[in-house]
Formats: structure tokens, C-alpha cells, sequence
């Protein structure tokens, strides 16, 4: 009754006597149910996409797994990938896949916590103004760019520190420390954003004790940040995991079992960017191949994903 | 013993006194000050990559290069240079040099006598004259070790003629990709990269929004009849999936890019193959038409940048004060009436901010292009959403990935392209944002 009389513009005597029982429950418009089920639909096509990758992923591995050189056990046990002969173990790729990631954190860790702590604890307004654009900027820059900096300027560069014979043209530490230089941003920017959310009045109070900045900072501010720091790492991780264009210009092109950082190793993502970039005929071994590959990717990069809310979620210290 | 306990001698629990104290928190603050300066330096060290990149990449687009002429032109002419010819003298000099198998090719195409003076010196060139690059230099050694060089070109290529270069110039951005790469350009992987630009916007910005604003607005309202039961078990169903929805966004935005090329690949451009290469709406480019085409590339790009413009949309969203919502509420507005006139108006400097970023973001995405297909080598320009394409990532991946020094000075060239083009569309979306924000309602 209220809403008409708004609506109308006219007033309405309500008839005060009689007992109406009046229905106050919102009576929804047509015009704005059809709004919101569009607008639902808008996100239920991001269901859409996880429902997509999971069918798509799952249908071809289904088909790969199915043909009859392809066997499960083999497929996770196997330390060679050819596909030529028939071998199809996905060790090596993964190996080499890990062998960049744990590089690259090795690089990306300490750097990545170093700068947080100091724009969070130590730099002033004009340092951070500086710093941040900068650590923005090595987060755009397009990852074949990063490519092109790993073939051209690092691998020639390790090849003169460590002579031409130990590291090869293609190789693993060059990719690993390039991808290192490109989830650094991802951890400074996550880790100064659970460093800053730690309360001033811990800080102070460490003061108030006579502790030095660096006794803080280390023995304070970061455990109480701990949680943010640790999911800060695992997405870089999760990151460093799916990078494709590094390590398909730097790290080589050929499936290799192999702990030397200096060889040539293909990683599940080069191996997918290499077989579909060539001519690559539908049903095909090969083709189906790399959906099982991509389906292992993206249960490692959900998991690791997962993980790191969960633990913020579960640890993260509330003060307030 | 002596009469200020070290630390060792201390008892537990005792606190150092006297001149010991000084000396304890000389130490401390020795130390603090060492870790301050390891961390300004590990800082530093973003700055230095980001220089060493940047001087990588000039170095290898600028530099010199070794000319060599199969038939110098002096030669050739007796003389003057080619510009100065006349059109019949230029048509003498191909008819007395060229094998008439060639000219015969030639004169079928156009005859001679027709062509103009400008096309005229490009064949000359192309076919008699052949300049060849012998040897490309970076700026580096160009410029500081040029004595070297020349000394070493006099024994290998004594022809050769040393002269500065440029690979980034107009020339690069307007000629079509090619083999040889003193003549490739960019032209054709520009379009694409344009072409895919437009078409994800138009495709993943009202999606975007319209995914935000539901699950800002619309996440806990009941659009059913609540008096009917099956309205309430409607209702029940969207709010249980709304949820699903946020965290379904979130964890897709952490999913490898591979991983969007081959949802592309497998829906896009093989199960919709009719769609994508056009044949259903009679647009096939030709018969080798297939679903590796622009628009299927938009639509991976789009699901690619869809959480992010989702997440940044619910930012701006959010950050509209409800006092507003509430106010037009009082005033007995509907819902969408307030979105639409309200909220949307104040938030559209954040989302549109964001849009730009997220978009820019995925002009430099390589990955799921490769595996949806973006053709390796092409020279015919897109033309239309069906079109097979080519992209800037790609190209520079390509390019990158020859051992020849020649592909990596134009590969760097492509590079320079590319991060103008990124900074120029943050500038646009910073620019946007301060203009936007001047002309609010609040």
C-alpha cells in the first residue's frame, strides 16, 4: 500500500477500521526480477569456466588414459617423457617444473620479504612513492619480455661466470632466476600488505621496551604476519608453477630427468606451448597428451591456491 | 670475575647495568643498522633489474649493422643514385640486368612502362642490387668499440659498409611480417593485437560488470515470489549459488593462463568451429578457414580477464558509500533504478580502471594464444573477427626464439612496441580515472 501511494503520487485514505491483515512481504517487480536474473547469469558463467576447464581437462586425459600405450602407473612413475617410443611419464616434466619453482623462490623469497619489511617498517613516505611504481612496474612487464631478458642478458651471462661447457645455451637456472625476478613483486606486494595490517600498538609497545627497529621488525612484526607472508609465498609458488614463456624461450626443448640446473629441461608448461604451437592434429597422442598434463597443472596450481586461504583464514592473528 | 656480568655470566633474568648497557645497545643498534642496509640493498636490486632489462632491451633494438650490395649501385648506374633516374632510364637498367624469365613475370604482373619511378627502384633493389646485412652489431659495441669492428669487417667483408640502425622505426610498424628479417615489421601482429583488444573489451567488460554488480547488490535480495513455494525454493538456489560464485572467481583468477588456451582450444575453436571461423553466418574467410580466429582468441582472453575485471568492479562497488544507496531508497527508487543512476555512476572511475588494467594485462599474454592457435606466420592483415591472426607476444616469441642476431634486434624492436602500447593504455586508464573522478556526482 505505501509503495503505490509513493509511486502514484496520490494519497490514499486507509480505511483505519477495518482489520486488514496487510501482506508487508516485498512483492518483487518484473522489470527488476529479470534484471537480477540476468546480471546471475553474468556470474554464473564464471561456474561456467570452472566447470569448462574441469570437463574439457578431464574428457581428453579420459581419452589419453584410455588409448593403449598410455598406462595410469606408467603416466606417474615413468622418469621419460617421449612420445615417439612411447614413453609417457610425466616425472621429468614435473621434476623440471619443481626444479624452477624451488629456484625461483630461493630468489624470489628472501627478496621479496626484504623489500615488504622495508617499505612497511623502515621507508619513508618519498622512498615508498618511489619503490612502489617500481615494484608495479616489474609486475606488468609482459612475461615473453622476461623471456627474451632470461635467452638474451642471463643465460649469456652465466655461460661467462661459469664457462661455456657446465651451462648450456638452454638451461634451467636461467629460467629459475628470471621467473624468481617475476613473482618477486607478487610476494613483496602480498607480504607488505599483511605486514602494515599488523597494529602500530605492537610496534610501540616493542619501542616502549627499548627494542631496536630491526628486533621488531624481525621478532615482532613478522610472526604476527606470518600467515599473510606464508600465503604471500605459496600463491608466488602457485605462480612460478604455471609461468609458460620463460621456460619455454630459456629452459629447452626436451623432456630431460635431470637435478643439473645447467641442462636443458622441459617443464609441463613449455611442453604444452611447444606441442600446440606445431601442427597438431585432433585426436591425435600427442594432442590428448597435453590435457592430461594440463590436468595435473591445474590440481597443483587449485591446490597450492587453496591451501594459502586456508591458511590465512585458520592463522591469521586478530587484534582488534 | 668482573664486576659487569656478560651475558653468559649473568643470571637468568638479570638486565645488564652501567656502562654494559651502553655497550649492549651499541651492539644492537650496530647490528640493526647492518640488516637496514642489506634490506635497502635487496630493494636496490629491484631497480637494477628493472635497469639491466630495460638497457638489454635498447641495446639490442639500436645498433649498427654491416651492409653488403651484391652490385653497388654506382656500378649499376654509371653514377647518379637511383632517385635521380628517370622512370625509362630505371626500366633500361632492369631490362639489360634482369633474366627476361624474371622480366617476363614481371611485365605479366604490370608492364614496366606503367610502373612508377618509386616501384620501379623497389625492384631494382630487391632483385639487382640485394643488399645483404653481413653482420648486426649491438649498441653497446657500435658504440664503443667501433675501431674493433671496422678492423674486423676489412678482413671478413671488405664491401660492407658500417652504418647505424635503428630496428624500431616507422618502416618496422607499418610493414607486414616476413622472413627475412632486415625487411619484417610488426603490421600484421599490431592489428591482430589491436583487433583482440577491442573485441575481448566489448566481449568481457559487460559480463564483468554485470557478475559484479549481482554479487554486490544482489547476493542476499530474494527475486521470487517469496508466497509461492517454488519462489522460495528459487530463491534458496540462488542464494546457495552466489556464494559458490565468489569463491569460484577467486580461485579461478590464481589458474595458470595455459590452462584458459586450452579451454579455448577445446570449446572455442574446436567444438564451436562453426561459430568461430564464421561458416555459420556465411563469413569464412576460406577454405582452409578453421576455428583458430580472432574472435576465438577474444573469447579465451575474455574468460581470461573476467576475474579480475569481476573483482575490480566489486571494488569500485564497494566502495560507494550506502548513505547514497539509502538516500535513493528514501526517495522510492527501485533497486535497479539506484544502479543504475547512483551507484553505477560513482563507481565507474574504479571499474573502468580496472578494466584497462586487467585488459592491458592480457595484451602481453602469450601462452593460451599459442595453444588457441594465433597463426606462427601470416602476412595478410586481419580483416575481420574471422580472420586467422597473429599478436605482438607472439611475434617477439617467435622472433625470440631464432638463433640469428638479426631476429633478436627486431625481436627487441617488437618489445619497444609492445611496453609503449602497455604504458600508453595505463596512461589512458590513469588519465580516464582523474577525469572521471573530477566530473563525479559526490
Amino acid at each position: 500500500m505505501a509503495e503505490q501511494v509513493q509511486a502514484r503520487g496520490e494519497a490514499r485514505v486507509l480505511r483505519g477500521s477495518r482489520a486488514q491483515a496487510l501482506d508487508l512481504r516485498k512483492r518483487p517487480r518484473i522489470g527488476e526480477t529479470i534484471i537480477q536474473t540476468v546480471l546471475f547469469i553474468c556470474g554464473f558463467i564464471s561456474i561456467f569456466t570452472t566447470i569448462g576447464i574441469v570437463y574439457v581437462l578431464g574428457q581428453e586425459s579420459l581419452r589419453f588414459f584410455a588409448s593403449e600405450e598410455v598406462n595410469l602407473v606408467e603416466f606417474f612413475t615413468n622418469t621419460v617423457w617421449q612420445p615417439v617410443i612411447g614413453e609417457f611419464g610425466i616425472i621429468p616434466l614435473v621434476n623440471s617444473t619443481m626444479m624452477v619453482t624451488i629456484i625461483a623462490l630461493l630468489v624470489a623469497t628472501p627478496l621479496g620479504l626484504a623489500m615488504a619489511i622495508y617499505m612497511s617498517e623502515y621507508a619513508s613516505e618519498r622512498m615508498r612513492a618511489i619503490l612502489k611504481p617500481v615494484i608495479e612496474l616489474l609486475a606488468g612487464i609482459p612475461t615473453v619480455v622476461y623471456g627474451f631478458f632470461a635467452l638474451t642478458f642471463v643465460t649469456p651471462l652465466l655461460r661467462d661466470l661459469f664457462g661455456r661447457d657446465v651451462v648450456q645455451i638452454y638451461n634451467v637456472m636461467s629460467a629459475g632466476l628470471v621467473v624468481g625476478i617475476l613473482i618477486t613483486p607478487i610476494i613483496a606486494t602480498l607480504s607488505e600488505d599483511a605486514l602494515s595490517a599488523v597494529p602500530v600498538d605492537l610496534r610501540q609497545a616493542s619501542f616502549g621496551l627499548g627494542a631496536t627497529k630491526w628486533e621488531t621488525a624481525i621478532n615482532i612484526v613478522v610472526p604476527a604476519a606470518f600467515s599473510g607472508i606464508v600465503a604471500a609465498v605459496i600463491i608466488a609458488m602457485s605462480r612460478a608453477i604455471g609461468e609458460t614463456m620463460v621456460v619455454a624461450l630459456a629452459a629447452g626443448a626436451s623432456p630431460a630427468f635431470t637435478f643439473n640446473p645447467f641442462m636443458p629441461a622441459e617443464t609441463m608448461t613449455g611442453h604444452i606451448a611447444r606441442i600446440s604451437g606445431g601442427d597438431l592434429s585432433y585426436n591425435s597422442i600427442d594432442y590428448n597428451s597435453i590435457f592430461a598434463i594440463g590436468l595435473v597443472l591445474f590440481f597443483m596450481t587449485l591446490a597450492l591456491n587453496i591451501m594459502s586461504r586456508a591458511i590465512v583464514r585458520r592463522f591469521r592473528e586478530v587484534y582488534e | 670475575m668482573s664486576s659487569h656480568p656478560t651475558p653468559s655470566e649473568r643470571p637468568v633474568g638479570q638486565l645488564p647495568e652501567g656502562a654494559a648497557v651502553q655497550k649492549n645497545v651499541a651492539k644492537r643498534q650496530f647490528f640493526g643498522k647492518l640488516w637496514q642496509a642489506t634490506l635497502i640493498t635487496s630493494t636496490l636490486v629491484a631497480l637494477v633489474v628493472l635497469l639491466l632489462l630495460a638497457w638489454n632491451i635498447v641495446n639490442d633494438a639500436f645498433g649498427g649493422i654491416a651492409i653488403q650490395e651484391a652490385v653497388e649501385i654506382e656500378t649499376l648506374t654509371g653514377g647518379p643514385e637511383l632517385d635521380e633516374l628517370s622512370q625509362a632510364e630505371l626500366v633500361a637498367i632492369l631490362e639489360a640486368n634482369l633474366r627476361s624469365r624474371v622480366l617476363n613475370n614481371l611485365n605479366r604482373d604490370q608492364p614496366l612502362a606503367e610502373r612508377d619511378s618509386a616501384n620501379l627502384i623497389e625492384i631494382i633493389l630487391l632483385e639487382i642490387v640485394k643488399p645483404e646485412v653481413v653482420d648486426t652489431y649491438k649498441l653497446q659495441e657500435y658504440l664503443f668499440e667501433r675501431e674493433r669492428i671496422i678492423a674486423e669487417l676489412a678482413v671478413s667483408h671488405p664491401r660492407a659498409e658500417l652504418e647505424f640502425r635503428s630496428w624500431l622505426s616507422s618502416d618496422f610498424l607499418f610493414k607486414p611480417m616476413s622472413s627475412n628479417p632486415v625487411m619484417a615489421g610488426v603490421r600484421t601482429a599490431l592489428l591482430g593485437t589491436l583487433w583482440l583488444l577491442v573485441l575481448t573489451i566489448v566481449i568481457s567488460f559487460p559480463l564483468g560488470l554485470g557478475a559484479a554488480i549481482y554479487l554486490e547488490e544482489y547476493q542476499n535480495d530474494k527475486p521470487f515470489d517469496e508466497r509461492n513455494p517454488l519462489g522460495r525454493i528459487a530463491n534458496a538456489f540462488i542464494l546457495r549459488t552466489s556464494g559458490i560464485i565468489s569463491t569460484n572467481i577467486y580461485n579461478l583468477s590464481g589458474v595458470p593462463s595455459i590452462i584458459y588456451g586450452m579451454l579455448g582450444l577445446a570449446i572455442f575453436v574446436r567444438a564451436l568451429e562453426v561459430f568461430t571461423s564464421g561458416r555459420v553466418f556465411g563469413l569464412a574467410a576460406d577454405a582452409t578457414a578453421n576455428g583458430r580466429t580472432v574472435i576465438a582468441a577474444a573469447l579465451t582472453m575474455s574468460l581470461l580477464v573476467l576475474p579480475v575485471v569481476i573483482i575490480a568492479s566489486q571494488e569500485a562497488i564497494k566502495a560507494v558509500p550506502s548513505s547514497l544507496r539509502q538516500a535513493s531508497y528514501g526517495l522510492g527508487a527501485t533497486k535497479w533504478q539506484t544502479i543504475w543512476r547512483i551507484v553505477l555512476p560513482n563507481a565507474l572511475p574504479g571499474i573502468l580502471t580496472g578494466t584497462i588494467l586487467a585488459i592491458s594485462r592480457a595484451i602481453g599474454e602469450t601462452a593460451p594464444l599459442i595453444v588457441v592457435g594465433a597463426s606462427t606466420f601470416i602476412v595478410t592483415d586481419p580483416t575481420g573477427p574471422f580472420s586467422k591472426f597473429t599478436v605482438l607476444p607472439i611475434q617477439i616469441y617467435n622472433w625470440t626464439a631464432r638463433p640469428q642476431d638479426e631476429f633478436r634486434a627486431i625481436a627487441a624492436a617488437a618489445i619497444i612496441v609492445l611496453l609503449i602500447l602497455l604504458l600508453s593504455m595505463n596512461a589512458t586508464a590513469i588519465i580516464l580515472r582523474n577525469y572521471l573522478r573530477s566530473k563525479r556526482m559526490v
